[in-house]
């Protein structure tokens, strides 16, 4: 027993270690900059190249631009309504529905990416491509942010949009289970000086359990940073840096699924496996720091897996 | 306190509260609706494309109509198969460590929560782990690989689930046990475990439906297979592969499979779903005591 | 200054368990009154109908009229008020962990709307000084958190916050049955002090305790009120052979 408690140790630092030793001929060859570096102009257009394998230009900076670009939008997008759900849920909700309610979100936490994205391929691109980007275009266009260039749907706020979905019910179940781990007698003490129900929530509740919420953010963070298939369906795959959200780029786990199973040579691999390994490292420290804050609230009580 | 300015402040207080009140119902209608309505959606388009031959034929070249995924669901078997070889006895293992010998101590401490981090661990790493601890030794991509990169994401779900099966046992029942002079080894496995099996073989599935859908680890390991194949040793097909490959093509019918495919998954992920929280939730771990 | 209670036919039920039953009683103004009763009699649900907390339990349900001065709560004013009105102190300290001892105290005024800081500093000085706190506190009443304090100091810093809201009765649901001897007979002075100004309610399993502070005393059983009169008539001479058992610790 002892033996497969500490074997989750030895999973660990193999991967850890696997992933070094295949990573090494990439590190050997671009060291650190291959993370931030700037793309090759194209002798024709002008254009960055960042990457590309067959000419040798590997930089994996768009990835990196690609993985935060959409992460952080599909927070943006995710955290106000999973809290908002969550405080409903813990708050407010009738008896009768909590139980159903809190069913669906667990449930839709468990489908898998692949589903996901078949839809946002399906469904969310065509609804995006058709009104929400034209839309976005013609009133945020002034921003810069929203050029609308690309005719496919396809891009970061794709990606943002359907991550912001899937790490939804995480946020919320987390926020819940912080937000019930605070004692009653919080509430009924602020509830007794005479406060509203939201004072009650905002300084009985909220106040308490914002440690435990900010590791719940997190910890969606890290689902969203390593979330490959549903992204790979929707980002558009291009090696590119746009400052429109509505252009095609690409995120680290999303090159990795399209191009390893057939990299053109060793070095792509090995790049590929250091983007791999920065990837495991970034999502390690993220879900460490996240589940640290949550037990700083639920502290006794083992957080439930879900 | 001057009754105007306290009534104004009162008002102003009830109308926030008012306010918040509807933020927070607006928030989960946004939340709700649309994450049922894409369940719906899934269900119903799975459900008009699903039909035997789905089950029962191999896939057709391009282009043509009709076929099924029957190599796919054949191959995900295998590959679940190799998977719970591997994850379950060790899960279940690292599950008892928690909750009976290490409770409380520091370093069970430490393994649960690499555990949990494990978990949150992007499951394309793990098929990157995989392919270079089996593939690369062995020059071939196999199904071999690819249950053991599912193995490994079975793990942490697994020993976290029995851990919390067992601590729903009441102690009043291992108590018992050592009552009857077994040692405490054998009443531990004996007593505690049988007691909380039917939690533990839920969580085991739950796991399994997980991965059954998992895709990323996949692609370069068991690499997928258009042909029938049972072998571990060589590329085998598994249902999310070929969704994902079925939704990137230009083809209808191939959509249509696509979409077959994904019901039969959520189907498998709404059974463990339920059956986990019936169990958690129904306390059967009380009625087997 | 303290406001009395009319109390008529008062009901409450906990889904379909009839914890209290047509209770009837006048609570005089600036004075203690204690409620004494074995645990589950429903004395504590009691004190949770007189400011409508028991109503924050969804399968909560009660009927029949409270009249605090000259306000009847279930139907002149929203809870809100009228639990600004009258302060409660629970049976386990609870002060806001994440909170300073100075922002403690002024929670209650805060949600009011109290911006000015000059009368705030007054205020929480005087409540922390009322609630006999002040001294242990005042060097460090902004650096250090509620939870900081010592249980028994924590139970004064959650009396010097109820009162800090300026309330006409003081509720206390068995204010010092968390707490060590010393604390207790400090939160009982207290109470000594604070009765001429506060309408006092305190809920106690302990009867040297409602000997010591209350002038009136109510004994409850299993939902109802059996006896209540001046504590000296209950501790020596009770009118009800259960409350004569009760005091002499045949049962309960």
């Amino acid at each position: 027993m002892l033996l497969c408690g500490l074997s989750i140790f030895a999973i660990v630092l193999l991967i850890l270690s696997e992933l070094m030793l295949r990573s090494g001929m990439a590190w050997h060859k671009f060291g650190f900059k291959f993370f931030f570096q700037q793309g090759i102009p194209d002798r024709y257009s002008g254009q960055m190249n960042y990457w590309d394998p067959v000419n040798g230009a590997f930089s994996a900076l768009p990835f990196v631009y690609g993985t935060l670009v959409s992460s952080l939008l599909s927070l943006l997008i995710s955290v106000p309504l999973a809290v908002g759900l969550a405080i409903f849920l813990t708050e407010m909700c009738p008896r009768f529905l909590r139980g159903p309610l809190a069913f669906i979100t667990e449930l839709l936490a468990a489908i898998p990416s692949i589903i996901y994205g078949l839809w946002a391929v399906f469904v969310l691109v065509p609804l995006l491509r058709e009104y929400v980007n034209p839309a976005l275009s013609k009133y945020l266009g002034w921003t810069g942010l929203f050029a609308d260039t690309n005719p496919t749907g396809l891009g970061y706020v794709a990606a943002a949009v359907i991550l912001a979905v899937m790490i939804l019910p995480i946020i919320s179940s987390l926020t819940r289970e912080v937000m019930t781990a605070v004692p009653h007698s919080q509430r009924e003490a602020v509830l007794a000086l005479g406060a509203t129900r939201w004072e009650m929530i905002r300084t009985g509740v909220l106040r308490n359990a914002r440690i435990g919420i900010v590791g719940a953010v997190i910890l969606g963070l890290g689902r969203a940073l390593g979330e490959t298939m549903a992204v790979t369906m929707v980002i558009g795959n291009t090696p590119a840096i746009s400052k429109s959200l509505l252009a095609n780029g690409s995120s680290m786990a999303s090159v990795i699924a399209n191009e390893f199973a057939e990299a053109v040579s060793d070095v792509h691999r090995s790049a590929l496996i250091e983007i791999g390994l920065a990837l495991f490292v970034v999502t390690i420290i993220v879900n460490a720091l996240a589940r640290f804050l949550v037990w700083m609230v639920t502290r006794g009580a083992p957080a439930r897996v879900h | 306190m001057a009754t105007s300015a306290s009534s104004f402040r009162s008002k102003y207080r009830a109308a926030t509260d008012h306010v918040v009140t509807g933020l927070a119902i607006l928030a989960t209608v946004l939340v709700v609706v649309p994450l049922v309505a894409i369940f719906v959606y899934l269900l119903l388009k799975g459900a008009s494309s699903l039909n035997l031959d789905f089950f029962i034929k191999n896939p057709v070249p391009e282009g043509e109509s009709g076929g099924g995924m029957a190599n796919a669901i054949v191959g995900s078997g295998v590959l679940l198969g190799i998977a719970s070889l591997i994850g379950i006895p060790i899960g279940i293992g690292a599950g008892i460590y928690l909750a009976e010998y290490g409770r409380g101590t520091k370093l069970a401490n430490a393994v649960r929560f690499t555990a949990d981090v494990l978990n949150g661990v992007p499951s394309i790493v793990m098929g990157l782990a995989a392919y270079s601890l089996i593939v690369i030794p062995q020059h071939h991509f196999s199904a071999f690989s690819g249950g053991v990169a599912l193995g490994i994401m079975m793990i942490p779900t697994v020993a976290r689930t029995t851990e919390e099966m067992l601590l729903m046992v009441p102690n009043m029942i291992r108590e018992a046990a050592l009552g009857l002079g077994l040692s405490n080894w054998r009443s531990v496995l004996s007593i505690t475990v049988k007691t909380a099996s039917p939690g533990i073989i839920t969580g085991c599935m739950l796991a399994f439906a997980r991965v059954a859908g998992e895709t990323a680890p996949l692609i370069f390991t068991a690499l997928g297979n258009a042909f029938w194949s049972v072998n571990p040793n060589r590329e085998i097909e598994a249902l999310p592969l070929q969704i994902w490959v079925y939704a990137t093509g230009p083809y209808e019918d191939q959509h249509r499979l696509a979409w077959a495919g994904a019901l039969v998954l959520i189907v498998l992920i709404v059974l463990a779903v339920s059956l986990v929280r019936y169990v958690t939730s129904r306390g059967v771990l009380k009625g087997a005591s | 200054m303290g406001v009395g209670i009319e109390v008529t036919n008062l009901n409450a039920w906990y889904g379909t368990n009839h914890t209290l039953q047509d209770i009837t009683l006048n609570i005089p103004a600036n004075h203690a009154t204690a409620l004494i009763g074995p645990s589950g009699c429903g004395k504590s649900t009691f004190v949770r109908c007189l400011n409508r907390m028991h109503e924050t339990n969804p399968i909560a349900r009660v009927t029949g009229t409270v009249r605090i001065g000259d306000m009847d709560i279930y139907s002149d004013a929203a809870p809100v008020e009228i639990r600004r009105r009258v302060g409660m102190v629970f049976q386990r300290p609870n002060p806001f962990p994440t909170m300073s001892i100075y922002d403690n105290v002024a929670a209650g005024l805060k949600l009011n709307g109290y911006k000015n800081k000059r009368s705030l500093d007054e205020i929480v000085e005087r409540s922390l000084k009322n609630s006999a706190l002040w001294d242990e506190v005042k060097d460090d009443l902004k650096s250090k958190s509620g939870a900081s304090l010592s249980g028994g100091q924590q139970q004064r810093l959650c009396i010097a916050r109820a009162l800090a809201v300026d309330p006409e009765v003081l509720l206390m649901d068995e204010p010092a049955s968390a707490l060590d001897p010393v604390s207790t007979s400090k939160i009982e002075d207290l109470i000594f002090q604070l009765k001429s100004q506060y309408t006092i309610v305190i809920v106690t399993h302990n009867m040297q305790q409602a000997a010591r502070v209350a002038e009136k005393t109510g004994f409850f059983l299993n939902g109802r009120m059996v006896e209540f009169d001046s504590t000296h008539k209950i501790f020596t001479n009770p009118s009800d052979k259960r409350t004569e058992d009760y005091i002499t610790g045949r049962f309960g």
